[in-house]
């Protein structure tokens, strides 16, 4: 028996998106579930009911009347404890549920015998869950968001012009926290042609901030702020001391601050003091993407746009609603590669399997049991940038051209050593006749290597045959047996020595007149 | 001709094959080169007939025996299709070999040159040596013409205590050497060498035999090498310097494109020369943890010219399966349908693609296809996440993801074209069988992978006619 998805409209003041979308819905039908839609659940993010009729979904007039039709229910927020009520005794909720600040809601879940999976308990280190990661995918609409927000809060422009009218200086645009929000503020705010610099307690970001645009600043203060699952941990004081006169300078320079900096379980930290707010030039701006945790911030109202001391902070707790139809649809896909992962099967019938590090990660109560929260996952490997969508890839060693690494110091001794000893040898043993050929035969081999290095890999096959055809220059040695001016004397055997070097100089004129013509073949055929 | 004036036209020899060699850089400059090399050759060949070295009774014998050659050569690389380039260079290589021994035994039992001391020692391990690696490069050739063709199974055959045998074969060969070195006459001296040849013979079977089907590029290059080596070793017989010239820097390619080879596959030179990759003998212990998990998800072709219509970028990696199939010419049909239409077509090549170092190249040209855009793995694997489709036609080993993701894979470490980055990557094959090195494909089980089952022809085809419906 297939399932029934439900979508019901968010019902929290302002929020704009949806759980899912009119594309969405169609791959999930094809999953074999059946998807129900609350009337007007997608307005806000311009996706009408009949576009969600066409999907395939059934679109029903009431929450009531959704909630109790759902076993399963797609929500963006938490729910309210009406919602709850609303909930199918033994159903399950898919959504944002921050169990570690919502215990109450927890509490209320778990006597409705719910299974429910939060979404942003997924364990992001697992380079298999990024494709449900909604966090990752909201924080970047919002780190964007952050930028155009602050764009239209300040008064100038970001890129550096220089008109009839004088020369525009860029804004400048410090960035703390570079996380996948901070990383997609500064892309964005890169673009808009700002100069933009970016710091983190993380080190290993620093190349991730310089390849999007942005400029690394360091604290000067020795301390690696790695914690698990690729989020920053609490700092010595030393370092937060530190830390604090690098933004006092930041703040007396740059235009506009846009501050990211969370640490999971507890308040975001004050990063902004009041005093440094006072020192920043009169229309700067301040987009406090923490806001909701507390503010990184001190002066920062959550959920208001405020000046203060002449800087408009910008405390808005729903960036990501306010791009609805951008942030519906990737949350949407997200939960669509989570109901792919519960419903291999794609029968249409989910299966929490706890097994699976993704899924029991996500599961914060099983059928009425809070199993939040989960025993800690392995520990992060050495990269802990695996969460990150921004990591460089490693850069690959190269081959094919050149002669690659250099040798250890060791390595290359031993070959010199060895080298010298042969030669040595040959030296101290050969005659004078031999040394000179062989002279000829070391500066060979090096011309040869010189040489084919530079061949072009696509020419490799044309290069076989060519120097086949070369080799074949051991017809010489056939040539000049046949009939030397020394034959017929001193009982040399001219017949077998004749039959040999005609029957050489055939087999080898086979190589040279057909390894020519066919490399003459194979090249012809390369053509632009 | 004197002889100042053949020795100088053996340096504008030399030269025009150190161009000819250069030339090769560049397809643009690589007609030039090879015009080069026919020059260079046709020099030495005349300045040597008309040198001091060769009397008018000689003429008549070398004239027939080059008609005889030079028609067998030419009506050979006339009809040799490109798919069969591997054996036709296996082939040749063979023959250089053998021209090698015939010369040294012809230098042998030569008795007007009469050379005393330590000359005459080093002229007699040179011949030794000469022998040795013709005799080596001949019977080699022969059996990798063998495998290549199909005359000979692909399964390294691999003797008990292989290294043993080949230990004493050496140590024999060494001790004959003295014996022959010691020789006083031609008959107590011409029995160590004939014993010695026939052992190199069979130490160049025993070595290609134990060599499995993937290595054969490695093993088509080391040929390459050595009847290089052979034409220099002649060379220092003979004291000729064009011939010392030329051997060396065949050689020096053959050595350089050989590890090009053991690179790309993430091997040692020796390892590869001691055989036994390929056997599945090492596969199953790693196999044990290492089993990818998950289904695979078929697809027709219909399907696939849809996905490809719809692609903005397209990436098609070949593999030997493509020249088995002979579908390079229905490849660049269905690529030319596309870049009609205004997707970008590109190709991406592994180094061992296919059975010799740029064979893959090769068959795209011959089937017209443009060599800009016919890319190498290093140039192309930074563009895979931007690509919508990525095309894998009878390829296994060199697009396995578990040569990065898997340290105890047998193949851990080898580069490898990253497909599976694209947005969808389409597997064509005739079954789930695992490649030459005998391991499991990871990139199948992969959710963005599609499995398109059968002949490679008959798919191609089957996509080309939905394409243009």
């Amino acid at each position: 028996m297939s399932a029934t998805i439900g979508i019901p409209r968010e019902v929290f003041p302002g929020e704009k998106r949806v759980a899912t979308v009119p594309d969405v819905v169609e791959k999930l039908i094809k999953l074999g579930f059946q998807v129900k839609v609350e009337t007007g659940a997608g307005d806000a993010a311009n996706f009408a009911d009949d576009t969600y009729r066409a999907a395939g979904a059934q679109v029903v007039g009431s929450a009531a009347e959704l909630w109790s039709g759902s076993d399963i229910v797609f929500k963006v927020r938490p729910p309210t404890s009406a919602e709850v009520g609303l909930l199918r005794e033994g159903g399950t909720l898919i959504g944002f549920v921050w169990p570690a600040q919502n215990p109450e809601l927890m509490q209320q879940l778990a006597a409705r015998k719910a299974t429910v999976l939060a979404i942003d308990s997924l364990p992001r280190q697992l380079s298999r869950a990024q494709k449900m990661d909604a966090l990752t995918s909201m924080a970047g609409i919002s780190g964007y968001r952050a930028v155009i927000e602050a764009a239209n809060a300040f008064g100038r422009f970001f890129n550096g012009q220089v008109t009839a009218a004088g020369k525009i200086p860029p804004a400048k645009v410090f960035i703390a926290g570079a996380g996948v929000a901070g990383l997609a503020a500064i892309g964005t705010a890169a673009n808009l042609g700002a100069i933009v610099r970016a710091n983190d307690t993380r080190a290993e970001v620093a190349d991730q901030v310089v390849s999007l645009g942005g400029e690394f600043v360091k604290v000067d203060y020795e301390e690696e702020g790695s914690g698990g699952g690729g989020y920053a941990k609490v700092m010595s004081e030393g370092f937060q001391q530190a830390q604090r006169e690098m933004y006092a300078t930041q703040a007396r320079e740059v235009d506009i601050i846009i501050t990211t900096a969370l640490i999971p379980g507890k308040p975001a930290p004050k990063l902004i003091t009041a005093d440094m707010v006072k020192t920043m030039k009169p229309g700067s701006v301040i987009v406090d993407m923490a806001a909701e945790q507390g503010g990184n911030c001190e002066l920062t109202e959550p959920g208001q746009a405020v000046v203060k001391h002449g800087v408009t902070i910008i405390g808005y707790t729903d960036l990501a609603s306010r791009l609805a139809k951008q942030s519906s649809t990737l949350y949407g896909n997200n939960l669509l590669r989570l109901a792919e992962e519960l419903c291999k099967t794609k029968d249409g019938v989910i299966d929490v399997n706890m097994e699976d590090d993704a899924i029991r990660g996500l599961t914060v109560i099983k059928e009425g049991t809070v199993t939040w929260p989960p025993p800690p996952p392995k520990l992060p490997a050495a990269a802990p940038q695996a969460a990150k969508p921004a990591a460089p890839p490693p850069a690959p060693k190269g081959h094919g051209h050149g002669a690659g690494e250099p040798m250890s110091a060791t390595g290359l001794a031993v070959v010199f050593g060895l080298g010298a000893l042969a030669f040595w040898f040959v030296g101290a043993h050969a005659p004078a006749a031999f040394l000179s050929h062989f002279t000829v035969f070391i500066l060979a081999c090096f011309v040869g290597y010189m040489v084919i290095w530079n061949v072009t890999p696509s020419l490799h096959t044309p290069l076989m045959s060519v120097t086949n055809a070369i080799s074949s220059i051991i017809a010489i040695g056939a040539l000049i047996q046949i009939a030397p001016p020394e034959s017929g004397t001193g009982g040399r055997p001219d017949e077998w020595i004749r039959w040999l070097a005609v029957v050489g100089i055939a087999l080898t004129t086979i190589n040279m007149f057909g390894g020519f013509a066919v490399t003459r073949r194979m090249l012809a055929m390369f053509r632009k | 001709m004197s002889s100042s004036l053949a020795t100088v036209s053996y340096i504008g020899a030399t030269i025009l094959f150190i161009l000819s060699l250069g030339g090769l850089s560049n397809p643009e400059t690589s007609r030039r080169g090879n015009l080069y090399g026919i020059i260079g050759m046709t020099i030495a060949v005349l300045a040597t007939v008309f040198g001091p070295r060769v009397t008018a009774a000689g003429i008549p014998w070398i004239v027939g025996a080059m008609v005889v050659g030079g028609s067998i050569g030419l009506y050979a690389a006339r009809t040799v299709q490109m798919t069969q380039m591997p054996e036709l260079v296996a082939l040749m290589h063979s023959l250089v070999g053998l021209a090698a021994c015939l010369v040294g035994f012809a230098s042998y039992v030569d008795t007007s040159i009469v050379l005393t001391g330590a000359e005459k020692t080093i002229h007699e391990i040179e011949i030794y040596v000469g022998i040795l690696i013709g005799a080596v490069t001949f019977s080699g050739s022969v059996i990798a013409f063998g495998k290549l063709s199909g005359k000979i199974g692909g399964k390294p055959l691999l003797l008990p205590a292989r290294h043993w045998i080949n230990l004493l074969g050496l140590l024999v060969v060494i001790w004959y050497g003295r014996e022959f070195v010691q020789a006083h006459d031609m008959a107590s001296g011409i029995v160590p060498l004939i014993v010695m040849t026939v052992i190199s013979l069979l130490f160049g079977i025993h070595m290609v035999m134990a060599i499995g089907g993937a290595d054969m590029p490695v093993v088509v290059s080391m040929l390459n090498s050595y009847s290089g080596w052979a034409a220099a070793a002649t060379g220092f017989m003979l004291s000729n310097d064009l011939l010392i010239v030329t051997g060396a820097l065949v050689g020096s390619s053959g050595a350089i494109l050989s590890y090009i080879m053991c690179r790309a596959m993430n091997r040692n030179f020796i390892s590869v020369i001691a055989g036994g990759f390929g056997t599945g003998g090492g596969a199953p212990a790693a196999k044990a943890d290492g089993q990818p998990a998950g289904e695979v998800t078929p697809i027709s072709a219909v399907e696939t010219a849809e996905l490809l219509r719809e692609a903005k970028n397209v990436i098609i990696v070949p593999g030997y399966g493509m020249a088995v199939a002979q579908a390079q010419h229905t490849v660049f049909e269905i690529t030319r349908h596309l870049r009609e239409k205004g997707v970008n077509v590109r190709f991406g090549i592994h180094p061992v693609a296919g059975r010799m170092p740029g064979h893959m190249n090769v068959l795209l040209a011959e089937a017209k296809v443009p060599y800009d855009i016919v890319l190498e793995m290093d140039e192309i694997n930074e563009d895979f996440p931007d690509t919508d489709v990525s095309m894998v036609i009878g390829a296994n080993d060199i697009v396995n993801p578990a040569a990065q993701d898997d340290p105890t894979s047998p193949i851990a470490g080898m580069p490898v074209l990253e497909v599976w980055k694209a947005k969808t990557s389409i597997v064509m094959k005739r079954s789930m069988a695992s490649g030459y090195a005998g391991v499991d494909n990871p990139l199948f089980y992969k959710e963005n992978n599609r499995m398109l089952f059968g002949d490679a022809k008959k798919m191609l085809d089957e996509v080309l006619s939905a394409l243009k419906s």
